[in-house]
């Protein structure tokens, strides 16, 4: 909803919305649990961090019911640091998400990673002045989120695991998704969009552009600078890494590297200085051993 | 020949400034080292994040090179770029470094987080009618400013909460500096002005 603000000008609008993703390109979004975690991020070079209770591995690890983190959390490190904050909110759970926009966060994260809230429904998005991030396995599911509202996507991986491969795949099937479009006679996008359940306008923007509308990071398993840049070489414009840093044997270390390795992505000899005495990686699960019923990246439709 | 510009690539809106100036037939470099600093005759520095491009200018030995350079080529800042040629901060990190060389105390966030994000019409004299169409995000704002730095533009009196001319747009010599984003609409008259500092360099 648009409102007065600091000044007479329009705020809350879909180009200051998808602006701000914008203006996080080429960085790396750190999942954070308290204030020192935060700070460790910030020094690193994070563009932003994203506040939660309890980083994947542990949700993945403890088991139960994941939902919003607890307000005082999230505004102890909105003060704490200067780059923005995001902070995650259950699939389809609008209030959780009307609760962080009054904290001040700025950007929402509608989440896989916490238990789902409702079984059919996203939120709305187009509701909230503060801009959302959603997850996305192939483009046909980004769609669908840009059209409730979504000003950034973020390839879903499999988060807390370790294991980059999923994040690999869902990145490929969206940019390989989007060339398909691209080569279509315009004729046949009436077609595709039924096939990808998206809406056509947004399908016909996509194939004239050759990208989505909007920011495309990537996540989900992804634990070591090679890594990060992998994801950018492969099209991504930055990265979240959750569990990868702050499960690992030297957080400060790792969270710098994986920055500079983002930075310098298509740059080996640069990766390579970033990977040297990092320490022990997180330990990390193998996405085939973990069953079906327990993987994150299928929630959401 | 035309001039070659570097825009600055540790992180932000790199490529929307490139395609801007592209459209202005100039060539353009993106820059992320020292070596790539070199030859280039003016620089753009992005929007972003201003505290992670300050650090990771730093981790990068990039100031140094940087802080020479604004005295001999034309730089741009947009955003996070006008708190990078700011001589002074407000609200930042005490260590947040920049490169400086505008006469200017730079008020990060001036305008509230991201939900007070906003678009408006300025009156910007230097680039002629009509008003110019501004996207400000997590935006800054030129707190004070010495004499030497000549006002591009500001949000007038009566269309800011404040009750004060909020300056917005400024020029020392060879640095600009905008707190709004011209590189995310489509209306090029600001890089233009600035091609144009470039050409007359």
């Amino acid at each position: 909803m648009a409102t007065d603000a600091a000044s007479t000008g329009v705020t809350g609008t879909t180009r200051v919305k998808r602006g701000m993703a914008d203006m996080l390109k080429g960085g790396v979004i750190m999942d954070v649990v308290n204030v020192e975690q935060a700070k460790i991020a910030e020094d690193a070079g994070a563009i932003a961090v994203m506040a939660l209770e309890r980083v994947p591995a542990d949700i993945r690890a403890q088991g139960g019911v994941a939902r919003m983190s607890d307000p005082t959390m999230i505004d102890e490190i909105i003060q704490a640091v200067s780059i923005p904050v995001m902070a995650k909110a259950r699939i389809g759970h609008f209030v959780e998400a009307q609760v962080i926009q009054s904290l001040g966060v700025d950007y929402i994260d509608e989440s896989e990673v916490l238990t789902p809230a409702d079984y059919i429904n996203h939120i709305d998005k187009w509701a909230f002045t503060v801009p959302f991030v959603c997850g996305a396995t192939n483009l046909g599911e980004a769609l669908r989120r840009i059209n409730e509202g979504a000003a950034m996507i973020r390839s879903k991986g499999e988060a807390g695991t370790g294991d980059v491969s999923n994040a690999t795949g869902h990145i490929r099937t969206i940019k390989g998704e989007i060339r398909r479009l691209s080569s279509m006679s315009k004729d046949e996008l009436y077609v595709a969009a039924k096939e990808l359940q998206a809406p056509y306008d947004l399908v016909c923007e996509v194939a004239e552009k050759g990208a989505l509308p909007v920011v495309l990071f990537t996540a989900g398993g992804i634990a070591t600078p090679a890594d990060a840049a992998m994801m950018m070489q492969l099209g991504a414009d930055g990265v979240f890494v959750g569990s990868g840093i702050f499960k690992s044997g030297d957080p400060i270390k790792r969270a710098n590297a994986i920055v500079q390795a983002t930075l310098h992505f298509d740059n080996p000899d640069e990766i390579a200085k970033a990977s040297r005495g990092l320490g022990e990686a997180m330990v990390g699960i193998n996405v085939a051993d973990i069953p079906v019923p327990h993987r994150l990246a299928e929630r959401g439709w | 020949m035309s001039p070659v510009i570097g825009v600055l690539a540790i992180q932000g809106d790199v490529r929307e400034h490139a395609r801007c100036l592209e459209q202005l037939d100039v060539d353009v470099r993106l820059v992320k080292t020292a070596e790539q600093l070199k030859g280039i005759a003016g620089l753009v520095i992005p929007g972003g994040e201003s505290t992670t491009m300050s650090i990771l200018a730093v981790k990068n030995n990039l100031f140094g090179p940087l802080r020479e350079l604004r005295t001999q080529i034309p730089m741009y800042g947009s955003c996070a770029g006008l708190i990078m040629l700011a001589d002074a901060i407000s609200d930042g990190r005490a260590d947040q470094e920049t490169i400086g060389g505008l006469n200017i105390t730079a008020k990060r966030n001036a305008f509230g987080r991201q939900v007070d994000s906003f678009e408006i019409d300025l009156h910007i004299p230097a680039i002629g009618e009509p008003d110019y169409h501004a996207v400000f995000i997590r935006a800054p704002l030129v707190e004070a400013a010495s004499s030497a730095v000549e006002v591009l533009a500001a949000i007038p009196a009566d269309k800011s909460l404040t009750g004060t001319d909020q300056v917005v747009a400024v020029r020392q010599g060879n640095l600009m500096a905008t707190s709004f984003h011209p590189e995310i609409t489509s209306d090029l008259r600001i890089h233009k002005y600035f091609v144009d500092m470039v050409r007359s360099a």
